[in-house]
């Protein structure tokens, strides 16, 4: 076992600078030359542009440029794309509206790019966007999702009823037939509402043009710098892509809202070469991040679970509208399909199930993926239906769902909604997290907290997870423009030391330190002689970039592929230094030996005779570095069981989580500390969806919560400590590592745990965000109260 | 304007505008980019220096306002190439992972510890109300706290 190796709860390497204040965002850098951009926004909904007038703006002291919708016409850059096709029941393909860098002719949601002001400095921009005179004529916006099919507008005038498809998943017939035969049918109406991801660190570009090199320079916060380079190059056609350099530095955070292509990051990478290829910096303010960066969630549900007489699921039936907001975004259309019904299984062996969801364009900010994206909005609505069906059926919420897990014997497992999960054990992290979470002392607990003028409840949720999105050819078959494999090099030098190169992002994973504990393990070096390297497309190789808990299962694999390239060509070596045959050469913790005997090279002083070839194996390319790219077979599967406990005040409706439990199936775990650290996030992100977050938008289209003081994020004294396990792990299959993935978990398991343990407590559902206000007036509107009464 | 300030130990001026704020004043003048932005009301927290020993966030100060003040970032924590014990312990029990919110948390933690030695968890949650994370969820920051003020509670009593 190596020091630091897999396994090991390693504080992380990168640390250091972080907590030094050493970091190196966009925002951080700066350029000899720099100007500074500033958007001008529409402050309509929906509105057509009648006339813009840049003399005013261009007349403000330091202005370099303005530019609109006409300017990015004229010089024919490409639109905005969705990179993923679905298609509609009937065969036809999405309906995708057009979205140009800047807004030509209609504006379609209030914070809409109009125009770009380039000046000398922020302020100068600042003053000047004030100055540009914009003339619009407003129209009527369509805002409510559940309307939005009838809704007098349209917010792209070609596309009818505003839908952009009406997609369907699962065997309709099979379902309606179990439903008609069905002993109860629970079923329910529910809402989950639009959330804004909210990294830490605004969105933020510095766009460089090279006149002397032609060649361009792009540094911006981005999850995927690859994906970024692919697109503005085929797509928007700024650059070619061989000419086009991307750099993610250090990144705040990103919840899935910096994978995508937004429009600010392509206008100062073209507006650099406007004026003259002086760099030019945007950083967006937080009030443009509500505004812009790609929304999360947003559907209006209805699901109905069919059940026989002793609580067994026979079928699930759901209908889900999804919000898309004024654009499709660069992964919009997957997110509601693919990454929703596909998980409508969840950990049961329900027979049959149909899904069918319509998306809709709305005069909202896009809707896009966000922590969990798709999976979040399965998982909630699954566990709490099936928490109601225990209600009506009167059983215990725990057996219920006992009753229908599909067995650990039965791994692999076919859903009807056409995932194959490799392995699982669903039972086992129930029971662990009923015995953390003591649910036999619940009742004691409970009356307890009456005592005292307190409702307490309990709430369950299994969750269960698609991560690593995979293999590309059935990824390809569905829809998806790219392929979602991912690349690795692994760099020896002269003296030793490694190179790691990874096609993903790390923006708060760890990956410098998961992947030098993977590198240390497999080439047996020490930890501190590993170098990961990411986020440049001029240092690393393509790859697909850290969404969707994907870059260890395949990242991380495409390292250990890379890792085995190196092995097999340093026992060519060794068996050459050793005078053995390369069959007897056997590796292990950092050493080639012949086997059976204690004749033996290191790792080192093998690498050293790569690249100083005196005495080497004939025809054997010198050097040691290798590459690999990793596509895998299948998804990969978490699971897991939370538990949640809460305290209702019935005066004030107050919601204080009184204790959480989360035990996870990661699979193997190679870093603890990190794993545990993924999960106490997303948890907080999931109560943050259950009690306090909400995007909310007026009739006319004008965000409401569009700062901190109205959008209410989660802070340290909204939530509790957790009690965090992922010791109860079954391998996946489908990497060598056997890791699943932990990034989006707690997201994806928490507010069915929170909203189920409030229904516990008043004995009704409280849609989310669950606020004071709305468990109080459930709570005078509950048959509990009525009851007291 | 000109302003005239001692920041990290440091004395500094530099011509600003009278909009100019403090942390424009430290990150883009100073080039100390350490202190963050993070919001535009006030809330986050990212921007937390200390102005004369006390916490402040720094977009929410004009530049002018810190003349002739003593001004300390995370760049200034550090003493003789060691690190704080907050900083030791924001590393060591992983309270930090993008780590855009971590300056200002480390900044904000320091001066509860000097107002209050010895907080229970609630003080601790309650105190970083100012102090948004969005990666965390907080259980590893509040960790970290708690256990740099319990080596500092050593530390003091180690000199006395």
């Amino acid at each position: 076992m190596v020091d630091k190796g897999i396994g090991a709860r390693v504080p992380r390497k990168e640390d250091l600078r972080f907590i030094t204040g050493r970091g190196r965002y966009t925002d951080d850098i700066n350029q000899p030359g720099q100007v500074y951009a500033v958007f001008v926004r529409s402050p309509h909904a929906h509105a057509r542009i009648k006339r813009i007038d840049k003399g005013p703006a261009l007349a403000m002291p330091g202005v370099l440029a303005v530019l609109d919708g006409q300017d990015v016409a004229a010089d024919g850059l490409g639109n905005l794309i969705c990179g993923w096709l679905v298609k509609s029941k009937d065969g036809s393909p999405m309906k995708m509206g057009k979205h140009p860098l800047l807004a030509q002719e209609k504006v379609r949601y209030v914070g809409d790019r109009v125009a770009v002001v380039v000046a000398e400095t922020r302020e100068q921009a600042k003053d000047a966007a004030e100055a540009l005179v914009v003339e619009y004529e407003e129209l009527p916006a369509v805002v409510d999702l559940a309307h939005a099919h009838d809704a007098p507008a349209l917010v792209h005038d070609e596309i009818p009823n505003n839908l952009c498809y009406d997609w369907e998943l699962g065997d309709k017939a099979a379902v309606d037939a179990a439903f008609a035969k069905a002993h109860h049918v629970t079923k329910m109406e529910l809402v989950n509402n639009r959330l804004v991801p909210n990294a830490m660190e605004p969105r933020a570009a510095i766009g460089h043009y090279d006149p002397g090199q032609d060649a361009y320079t792009l540094y911006l916060t981005s999850q995927n710098p690859h994906v970024h380079r692919l697109v503005i190059s085929a797509f928007i056609g700024i650059a070619p892509e061989h000419k086009l350099r991307v750099v993610a530095p250090d990144v705040g955070g990103g919840f899935g809202s910096k994978i995508f292509i937004y429009g600010e990051e392509c206008v100062v990478l073209w507006a650099s070469k406007k004026v003259g290829g002086r760099p030019v910096k945007w950083v967006a303010e937080r009030s443009e991040s509500f505004l812009t960066d790609a929304h999360g969630r947003d559907h209006v549900t209805t699901a109905e679970l069919a059940l026989d007489k002793d609580g067994n699921f026979l079928a699930l039936r759901v209908n889900t509208k999804a919000n898309l907001g004024g654009y499709m975004s660069t992964f919009s259309s997957c997110i509601p399909t693919y990454l929703y019904a596909t998980l409508l299984a969840g950990q049961y062996k329900t027979p049959a199930i149909y899904c069918d969801v319509q998306a809709y364009y709305t005069n909202t900010a896009p809707v896009d993926a966000y922590r969990g994206a798709g999976r979040p909005e399965a998982s909630f609505l699954l566990e709490t239906l099936v928490d109601q069906a225990a209600i009506e059926m009167g059983m215990d919420p725990a057996e219920i769902r006992r009753k229908n897990f599909i067995p650990k014997t039965a791994f692999p497992y076919q859903t009807p909604v056409a995932l194959v999960y490799d392995t699982g054990d669903y039972e086992a992290c129930l029971d662990e997290a009923l015995r953390l979470v003591d649910y036999a002392g619940f009742p004691a607990r409970r009356a307890e907290s009456e005592r005292r003028g307190k409702l307490r409840g309990i709430g369950i949720s299994c969750y269960i997870e698609a991560c690593g999105i995979a293999p590309s050819a059935v990824v390809g078959s569905l829809g998806a423009g790219v392929g979602l494999w991912e690349s690795a090099k692994v760099r020896f030098t002269h003296t030793g030391k490694v190179q790691v190169l990874t096609g993903t992002h790390t923006h708060g994973q760890g990956h410098e330190t998961t992947f030098s504990q993977l590198v240390a393990e497999k080439l047996g070096v020490p930890y501190e002689d590993v170098e990961v390297i990411h986020g440049d497309t001029e240092k690393t190789p393509v790859g697909m970039g850290t969404y969707g808990s994907r870059s260890l299962a395949v990242g991380g694999e495409a390292i250990v592929k890379a890792c085995d390239k190196i092995i097999a060509k340093g026992k060519k070596i060794a068996a050459h230094l050793l005078e053995a045959s390369e069959a007897d050469i056997e590796f292990k913790d950092g050493k080639f030996t012949v086997a059976g005997t204690d004749k033996s090279k290191t790792i080192g002083e093998v690498v050293f005779a790569a690249y100083v070839p005196h005495n080497y194996p004939p025809g054997l390319e010198p050097g040691m570095e290798e590459g690999a790219f990793f596509d895998p077979p299948n998804f990969t599967f978490p699971a897991g069981t939370y538990v949640c406990e809460v305290e209702v005040d019935p005066q004030t409706g107050e919601v204080d989580i009184v204790k959480f439990v989360a035990v996870d199936d990661f699979g193997n775990v190679v870093n603890p500390l990190i794993v545990e650290g993924q999960v106490h996030g997303g948890l907080v992100q999931g109560i943050g969806q259950a009690l306090l977050e909400g995007v909310r938008y007026d009739e006319g289209g004008q965000l409401l919560t569009g700062s901190y003081m109205d959008y209410c994020m989660p802070r340290a004294d909204d939530v509790p400590s957790f009690e965090v396990h992922t010791s109860r792990g079954t391998a996946c299959t489908s990497n060598s590592l056997g890791v699943k993935g932990c990034g989006e978990a707690g997201a994806i398991g928490a507010p069915a745990a929170v909203i189920n343990a409030i229904r516990n407590a008043i004995g009704v559902r409280v849609e989310m965000p669950a606020t004071p206000e709305r468990v109080w007036r459930a709570i005078q509107a509950s048959p509990l109260a009525k009851a007291a009464e | 304007m000109r302003v005239s300030m001692t920041v990290n130990g440091k004395a500094v001026s530099g011509e600003v505008e009278p909009r100019t704020l403090l942390v424009e004043f430290l990150r883009n003048q100073l080039g100390l980019t350490g202190t963050h932005v993070g919001c535009d009301t006030s809330q986050c927290g990212c921007c937390v220096v200390h102005v004369d020993g006390v916490s402040v966030k720094s977009c929410t100060m004009l530049a002018v306002q810190a003349d002739g003040a003593s001004v300390t970032t995370i760049e200034g924590l550090a003493q003789g190439g060691k690190l704080h014990p907050l900083q030791q312990a924001f590393h060591e029990h992983h309270g930090l992972q993008c780590g855009f919110c971590t300056p200002g948390m480390i900044m904000s933690a320091a001066d509860l510890l000097q107002r209050n030695p010895d907080p229970t968890e609630h003080e601790v949650r309650e105190w970083l109300e100012g102090n948004l994370c969005r990666c965390t969820g907080y259980h590893n920051i509040v960790k970290a706290i708690l256990a740099a003020a319990q080596t500092m509670r050593g530390m003091a009593k180690a000199a006395e």
